[in-house]
């Protein structure tokens, strides 16, 4: 796989407080990155390390193979950053002229990123007029245009309404499908766990995983079941090895465990038991489980 | 070095405060200079005519214009100010980095912006001058017009070095207002420079002598003010107006050598920060 960021023992000190602590991790081509981490965390002073906004203490990075200087990778590079920042009296057009020219692009693009995130129609509206949601769309589409090896976002959805999400989330989703990595930074777990393949989770500036998001915790998932005989269910289930815990809440169980074992199978075998099942689901904990599981465990 | 120029070029053009001031800055001089050149007639008593007095005679006149237009700049200055200002409330510099203009670059460009209006204002005011100089001067050989142009030479190096101080200020700061209140507070503080050198020194010209190598100080003796040389010229034979009034070479030394160490400054300034 061909990394396009590689972070090694990074350690970024303000004054008495270490907000990132020796943080290594490798971002690699084609997948999508979730940085995730309580507020205060260190995602956006990590993100600010590398996008060449906050200066380091110790450690290092390299974009790509490490050939190029920060700023020239950095034009390859689409960002944004908590609240767009544009020139107000400039319109969306001419702020779009202006990326361009720093990133040496021809601003040929401009409409059809516009076009993108939706605000064509108002290429000539002065910034100032724009809403929230406009303004951080025409941040995307500002950080599109170089089409970007990699994009970068942090707390893309923040302040903005209901709609505002979902149109964020949508393009961001269309740009994922797009093979375009991504490296998302919230603490908005379900935004992660919707769109991202891989997470680095963090807590007060240090690395407590990075990798695939199923992989997250060593789990194979548990069962929600329901039956109207629920001792004999109970009985089963606690003999076989295949499931550790089991917790009753109500006519609910819920049991977790061990080892694969598929619905299909685990049914058969109640069947054949004569215990019939009212409600059988298979579920794997969701990202805000794991990531409270493993923050509280370390 | 053109790219640079362009954005920040395109970022004070769209600008509708900094437009203003650009031209209260740099064209309205220019007006002022052409219209003070014409003949006045006021309401049929008398005519004014400053050409008579012998003021737009080569080489005073290059003189007189550079001194007179070169005050305009604090118009400019305050450009400068809001420029870096500016950047930081909009955030735009932190955005600027992060879509790959290097630190370095973003001095640079707001670097080459001061020298290219430095420049076009230099450029400008000697072309007004050499045009009125030649309609009113009563010497019009080469030798002559050319004698003393090195007062140009002086404007354009005390715009830079004006405008850096500005710039320096500007990073130091970040917000215009406090920028400027802090241009007024160096010139007490060279004030304080010239108090405190007169106290050891014991005599005011030793004391000047000191001054002379402080910022806006040295900016403005690269100019001498022209009037008293013009009462030189009507009076030539009052000996206690006789001053010194060339452009010298050390002088413009001293602010090329301030406009280097203010440039690097707001670099590694900008550098060190972390947005």
């Amino acid at each position: 796989m061909e990394p396009i960021l590689t972070i090694n023992n990074l350690t970024k000190k303000f004054g008495y407080l270490t907000a990132v602590k020796d943080l290594s991790f490798t971002i690699n081509k084609g997948n999508v990155y979730g940085i995730l981490g309580p507020n205060g965390s260190g995602k956006s002073t990590t993100l600010g390390i590398v996008l060449n906004v906050v200066n380091k203490t110790s450690g290092d990075f390299k974009w790509f193979d490490g050939n190029t200087t920060t700023h020239d990778a950095l034009k390859k590079v689409g960002a944004i950053i908590e609240r767009p920042n544009f020139y107000p009296y400039m319109t969306a057009y001419q702020n779009l002229k202006l990326v361009c020219k720093i990133k040496g692009v021809s601003p040929n693009k401009i409409d059809e990123k516009l076009e993108v995130v939706g605000l064509l129609e108002r290429k000539n509206s002065k910034f100032r007029t724009y809403s929230l949601g406009m303004k951080q769309r025409l941040a995307i589409a500002s950080a599109l245009l170089n089409d970007p090896e990699i994009l970068i976002l942090d707390e893309p959805t923040n302040g903005l309404d209901p709609q505002g999400i979902h149109q964020i989330r949508q393009i961001i989703k269309d740009i994922a499908q797009q093979g375009t990595t991504i490296l998302l930074a919230s603490h908005l777990l379900d935004e992660v766990e919707k769109v991202c393949s891989h997470v680095v989770v963090l807590r007060k500036g240090v690395k407590l995983y990075s990798g695939r998001v199923d992989e997250m915790i060593s789990s194979h998932g548990f069962f929600e079941l329901k039956c109207n005989n629920q001792k004999a269910l109970l009985d089963v289930i606690e003999k076989d090895p295949v499931f550790g815990k089991v917790k009753t809440n109500d006519d609910l169980v819920t049991a977790f465990l061990n080892e694969p074992l598929s619905s299909e199978d685990f049914n058969k075998q109640l069947f054949e038991k004569g215990i019939v099942l009212t409600h059988l689901v298979q579920r794997k904990e969701s990202l805000e489980e794991q990531f409270l599981q493993l923050t509280d465990n370390n | 070095m053109l790219r640079l120029l362009q954005l920040e070029l395109q970022k004070l053009l769209l600008n509708k405060t900094s437009k203003v001031l650009i031209f209260i800055s740099f064209i309205l001089p220019f007006f002022v200079i052409l219209l003070s050149s014409l003949k006045i007639n006021v309401f049929g008593f008398f005519t004014l005519e400053l050409g008579e007095l012998g003021v737009f005679n080569f080489p005073i006149i290059w003189h007189l214009t550079t001194f007179f237009s070169s005050q305009f700049k604090f118009f400019f200055a305050i450009v400068v100010v809001s420029m870096i200002g500016n950047e930081y409330s909009n955030k735009t510099l932190k955005q600027n980095l992060i879509d790959g203009l290097s630190k370095k670059e973003f001095i640079l460009s707001k670097f080459y912006t001061i020298v290219f209006f430095s420049f076009v204002s230099t450029i400008l005011i000697g072309l007004i001058s050499l045009c009125i100089g030649l309609y009113y001067s009563s010497y019009n050989e080469f030798g002559i017009i050319i004698q003393e142009i090195n007062f140009l030479l002086a404007y354009f190096v005390k715009l830079v070095g004006f405008f850096s101080l500005c710039l320096f200020l500007g990073m130091l700061v970040k917000r215009s207002a406090f920028a400027l209140a802090f241009l007024f507070v160096l010139y007490i503080v060279e004030w304080i420079v010239f108090w405190g050198s007169y106290e050891i020194l014991g005599n005011t010209e030793s004391a000047f002598k000191v001054k002379r190598f402080m910022p806006l100080e040295s900016m403005y003796k690269l100019i001498d003010q022209p009037f008293q040389r013009v009462a030189m010229t009507k009076f030539p034979e009052k000996a206690e107006l006789v001053y010194d009034y060339a452009v010298h070479w050390h002088e413009i030394v001293i602010v090329l050598g301030w406009t280097a160490l203010f440039i690097f400054l707001s670099y590694s300034l900008l550098k060190k920060r972390d947005l």
